[in-house]
């Protein structure tokens, strides 16, 4: 009898050894150890043996089917692993294949340095306003401190409408509505960034543009604040080896007027084509306000003073981001907009 | 105004070797900024020669071979213009000369050496209208004092420098030697010279036999000054070369000097032939239409603005802009009128800028000093009489309203100090004053600055203090921030926020122009309002306001097409104008343009009326107007460029605020989709604070239908009704099917929809639900007439 359990128990590891299959072990499970297993058929019959015998035999088949579950269990583990690592293999990708994303879309780069000055001013306090494109001649020059026929408005040729109405051909214009919607006549600290018009048009001009004006009105407000100010402003966006040089110039508006160049962003000041070798860039316009531009607004020149600048945002632009023609900016060629479509780098102010 | 060095050396001493590009540098810093400086002709290596031998080239049938004695050397030069010939003094550009035109090499020609060249004065870099017949034809031939090997340029006077400044509008007073001498004066700390107005008159008075007349209030002084027997002949070479530095062309000594003292000055001059006159001047306004023939020979029609000369009967001169041809100097003439006068600048500037610009209404358009007027007379009698032999007549005619003394400002250090944030002496506040040529008095703080008539720039406390600034020198002015109150800055977050959302959808943002052609500039609108057109437009397609701002976008979409970009998703906030009676209204827009391919979450998707709906849907839910919006398909309303089946409105709260669709096939045969919404007018519409609901704690059950319509049952309507029936227990209902065709009758469609039901307090029963279906299902059977499928 012994050597029928032992055989029973050799073939079915022989079996188990040689399988492969998780099913097919199972199979030798059922075929060995079931209810009609072979070795428990055994117990079974173990009816015809001697009392003597029957315990003798019953430990021995108990032993052998310990002895096979425990090794279908090993094996199940291990066909279990096998089969794991083949399915892992089985789902090995090319994670270099392109991805399933969404399309970003793009910020117009004059809108990104628009809103870059604009989150500067802000945290100075300073209010964002807006005014007309479409401006009356008395808000874009009369209240401007010049007059029809005054000889400055060569400077800035103009597309009007009417004799009264014309394109704004700058956001100066908004300086004085700001300052006449002001009825309680307090201090004033606003920028205005916008669109503007002039009459030209070539590779260096576009007939539409845009500027940002800013205008401080207070007490006790000097040329040392707008220089502050403006260091500020041009260090933020051109970095903090920026330096400003203060030229007289006249705007009628302003008086004194200056001319404001920067280090030239494109060669730091060593001298280069852009600067044409002079290591500065004509950037702003400022000045104090003009007296007569205060009182015509309702604010008392003897109690106040104020502040004003304006700048080209076309060419801070082109100079953040390498931009070469001004006509790029106007066209919206849609390669040319897709480019912008992530977060800007901006440059951190030291003080 | 482009400044002769020489000229300003005569008022000015400067430094002899000082570089032009010092002098521009300086007065750049200073407030006046110039285009260029360099020297008048730009040529090296030129010399002297005299041709000693001119024999005709063996190998040519108009070159010569000369042998040009340079000084130094004989060299051998081959020469093709017809003037040359044995004796003549030339100038030679020498082997390595730099001229406006190349290098001169060796070299040989048709067999012949040729070591430099003879040159004309156009090869010298003059520009054409300063050249005679003789220089353009020919050589120039120098006379025979010229000492060989010497320098030609020198020689000819002609070694000068200029700097071409590009003036402020206001420093008028810049446009004459004078005014340039103080600046620099003032700016090197030197004296200006006084200007030699010395000459004779005779015992005669020019009020015995001429008269001036002012019949208008826009000239405020006139002055005329008889001169007698002039003999008119060519200017001194160093009258000549300076207005050519002037870039001013001689003519004749008369009128030379006419120009040369205006250019000293400032004050514009006439000189009119005395003989061509009746004895009068009178200055009047012109009459409507009438006409006068300028000295260039054009006739003008001129307008009741413009300020004219007469002779007594008709206009012979545009005042302040240019003379008639009648009375013109010519070789003939004999005896001279002087005109001298101060004309209004502002109808001068409109005059000159209705008919013709000249350097004298440049002038006097920003307005001059009236002690110049008298001073401008002297100084031509002075040159007159030097070089025109003239014999000056007694007194002068004049009228004269002006005053001209100096005008006073109180000023204090204090004042000063307070605008520039500096904190400069009152000493050094009193040198500035004086470098400038303004004479001070000091009483305690108060220093009374007398300003010179030459400065009309100069009125106001501000602007002394201006002048400190600029001469005393701002940049080491220490920079700070304003001491002022903090606040919280504000800015417009919303359009940011629509920017942003739109660029989350995949978008691009554009930056349009809201010029476009008149034909175009009420494009994806339906108003019947007048366009806004330009007065002056640039150019055609650029001369009207735009009405809509898809309109720009559509032009952005034809540049794109162009290019053979096919897939184009881009929006813009921009504005749009209107006229409404005689008031220009604008709108602040949100505008989009979608054809081609656009992402739809992870999957590429050919753009449809559906998927801009989407994107307008995406915006208003952002906004907060979830459930307050509808598109309606109104017909009268749709712009007629839009395709009318896939076109709608779009109404918040019952209100227009955009239009959405379709670009008419008519207008354009690919699939393009726009957008545009009025964000004056949605923003209007205000929304409530974001709430937290509370989630329900019961299970959402969810039912689907399908109903047969008819064809034409939209939608919206079915949602409504599904709404209405469903009453408070439905939460959510979707389409999740649409179908026609194989089983569903012609005319009719198929949709299904996924109904959520839910309450915050219980489990809803199966019954309940049912019931509620069954209330939906019976209700779309009667009012739409649904088949349940």
């Amino acid at each position: 009898m012994e050597e029928k359990v032992n055989s029973i128990k050799k073939n079915a590891v022989d079996e188990i050894e040689k399988t492969s299959d998780l099913h097919d072990l199972n199979d030798i499970r059922v075929m060995y150890l079931g209810k009609k297993g072979k070795l428990t058929e055994i117990l079974r019959s173990m009816g015809e043996l001697s009392s003597e015998e029957r315990p003798k035999v019953g430990s021995l088949v108990n032993k052998a089917k310990e002895e096979v579950e425990e090794i279908i269990k090993q094996k199940e583990e291990e066909l279990k692993k096998l089969e794991l690592s083949k399915k892992l293999e089985e789902e090995d990708i090319d994670i270099t294949l392109p991805s399933k994303k969404t399309v970003r879309g793009s910020k117009h780069p004059l809108n990104r340095v628009i809103e870059e000055v604009e989150d500067l001013f802000v945290s100075m306090g300073y209010d964002v306003v807006s005014g007309p494109e479409l401006e009356t001649d008395e808000y874009c020059f009369e209240r401007l401190n010049l007059p029809k026929g005054h000889p400055a408005r060569d400077m800035q040729d103009s597309f009007y409408i009417t004799t009264e109405y014309l394109l704004r051909t700058q956001t100066s214009a908004v300086q004085a509505r700001t300052m006449m919607a002001n009825t309680e006549k307090t201090p004033i600290r606003v920028i205005v960034p916008g669109k503007t018009f002039r009459r030209e048009d070539d590779a260096t001009h576009s007939h539409q543009f845009n500027q940002v004006e800013g205008l401080v009105v207070d007490k006790n407000i000097s040329l040392a604040d707008l220089k502050g100010t403006l260091e500020v402003f041009m260090k933020k966006m051109l970095g903090q080896n920026t330096e400003l040089r203060f030229r007289p110039s006249y705007f009628p508006f302003t008086e004194p007027s200056y001319e404001v160049d920067v280090t030239c962003f494109k060669c730091g000041g060593k001298g280069c084509n852009l600067c044409k070798q002079t290591g500065w860039i004509e950037l702003l316009g400022s000045g104090i306000v003009h007296p007569n531009v205060l009182r015509m607004n309702g604010y008392d020149p003897d109690k106040y003073s104020g502040f004003a600048f304006g700048v080209g945002l076309d060419r801070l632009a082109m100079f953040k981001y390498g931009i070469t023609d001004i006509r790029l900016l106007y066209q919206n060629d849609v390669r040319f907009l897709k480019q912008f479509d992530r977060k800007d780098e901006e440059y951190e102010i030291k003080y | 105004m482009k400044l002769s060095i020489n000229f300003l050396k005569d008022y000015v001493d400067l430094d002899e070797n000082i570089d032009v590009k010092k002098i521009a540098d300086d007065m750049t810093n200073a407030g006046n900024e110039y285009d260029e400086a360099g020297s008048l002709i730009n040529c090296t290596n030129l010399v002297i020669g005299e041709v000693l031998e001119c024999t005709m080239h063996p190998d040519s049938d108009h070159l010569h071979c000369c042998k040009v004695d340079v000084g130094n050397e004989v060299l051998n030069i081959v020469c093709g213009a017809p003037n040359v010939r044995k004796g003549l003094k030339v100038i030679v550009a020498l082997a390595g000369a730099k001229l406006p035109g190349g290098e001169i090499k060796r070299g040989i020609i048709r067999g012949q050496e040729s070591n430099g060249m003879i040159c004309s004065i156009a090869e010298l870099g003059l520009e054409n209208k300063f050249l005679k017949e003789e220089d353009k034809a020919g050589i120039h031939e120098l006379p025979q004092d010229a000492k060989v090997g010497e320098d030609p340029i020198k020689y000819m006077g002609m070694d000068d420098s200029v700097i071409d400044f590009d003036l402020t509008a206001n420093r008028g007073d810049l446009l004459s030697i004078l005014g340039m001498a103080y600046e620099v004066g003032a700016i090197y700390d030197k004296k200006v010279k006084d200007i030699d107005l010395s000459h004779k008159e005779n015992n005669e008075d020019i009020n015995d036999t001429f008269k001036v007349k002012v019949n208008t209030e826009n000239c405020s002084i006139f002055l005329a000054k008889k001169i007698k027997n002039v003999v008119i002949k060519e200017s001194p070479a160093y009258i000549k070369n300076r207005l050519i530095a002037s870039g001013i062309r001689p003519i004749n000594n008369v009128v030379d000097i006419s120009n040369y003292v205006m250019l000293e000055t400032g004050q514009p001059l006439h000189f009119y032939d005395a003989d061509t006159l009746e004895g009068c001047l009178e200055v009047r306004m012109a009459k409507e239409g009438e006409k006068l023939t300028t000295l260039d020979g054009i006739e003008r029609i001129l307008k009741e603005e413009d300020i004219v000369i007469s002779n007594g009967k008709k206009a012979i001169g545009l005042a302040g802009v240019m003379g008639g041809l009648e009375t013109e100097i010519t070789e003939k003439t004999k005896n001279i009128i002087i005109e001298s006068a101060i004309f209004d600048n502002v109808k001068i500037r409109r005059t000159s800028n209705a008919i013709l610009r000249s350097e004298a209404s440049n002038r006097f358009e920003k307005g001059l000093d009236p002690n110049r007027t008298y001073m401008a007379i002297e100084r031509s009698c002075n040159l007159l009489e030097k070089y025109a032999d003239a014999e000056v007549v007694g007194n002068i005619a004049k009228y004269d309203t002006t005053s001209l003394k100096d005008t006073n400002i109180d000023i204090t250090a204090e004042n000063i100090n307070a605008i520039l944030g500096m904190e400069i002496s009152k000493e050094d506040i009193l040198d500035v004053f004086r470098r400038l040529g303004f004479k001070t008095s000091v009483n305690k703080d108060i220093i009374t600055v007398s300003v010179p008539k030459r400065r009309i720039d100069i009125s106001i406390k501000e602007d002394l203090i201006e002048e400190v600034g600029r001469i005393y020198g701002v940049n080491n002015i220490k920079g700070k921030l304003p001491n002022i109150l903090p606040k919280m800055g504000s800015y417009d977050k919303v359009t940011r926020q629509i920017r942003n959302k739109m660029i989350n959808l995949g978008l691009n943002e554009t930056l349009s122009y809201v010029l476009v052609p008149e034909a175009d500039a009420k494009m994806f609108t339906n108003d019947d309002t007048e366009v806004v057109k330009l007065l002056a437009p640039l150019s055609e397609d650029k001369n009207t306001l735009r009405h809509s701002v898809s309109v720009a976008l559509y032009k952005i979409y034809e540049y794109n097409k162009a290019r053979n970009n096919k897939d184009v998703c881009i929006f813009e906030i921009g504005k749009s104008f209107q006229k409404q009676g005689e008031e220009y209204s604008e709108t602040k827009k949100l505008a989009s343009l979608m054809t081609g391919e656009y992402y739809l979450g992870i999957n590429k998707k050919k753009v449809d009326f559906y998927v801009i709906k989407g994107v307008a849907e995406e915006i208003l839910d952002y906004l907060g107007y979830n459930g307050r919006y509808s598109f309606v398909k109104d017909k009268e309303k749709i712009p007629k460029d839009m395709h009318p089946g896939q076109s709608a409105m779009i109404s918040v709260n019952n209100d227009m605020v955009g239009v959405i669709g379709k670009i008419h096939p008519e207008i354009e045969e690919d699939d393009v989709y726009i957008l545009e919404i009025d964000l004056d007018r949605l923003l209007d519409k205000k929304v409530s604070r974001m709430k937290y609901k509370e989630i329900s704690k019961y299970p959402e059950v969810k039912k689907d239908i399908a109903i047969v319509v008819d064809d034409k049952v939209t939608s919206r309507e079915i949602e409504t009704t599904i709404k209405k029936a469903g009453g408070s227990l439905l939460t959510k209902s979707e389409v999740f099917d649409i179908y026609k065709g194989n089983g569903i009758k012609e005319g009719k469609k198929s949709l299904a929809y996924s109904l959520s039901f839910n309450d915050q307090d219980r489990t809803l029963t199966d019954e309940e639900i049912n019931k509620a279906v069954e209330k939906i299902i019976e209700r779309l059977e009667k009012d739409l007439k649904a088949e349940l499928r």
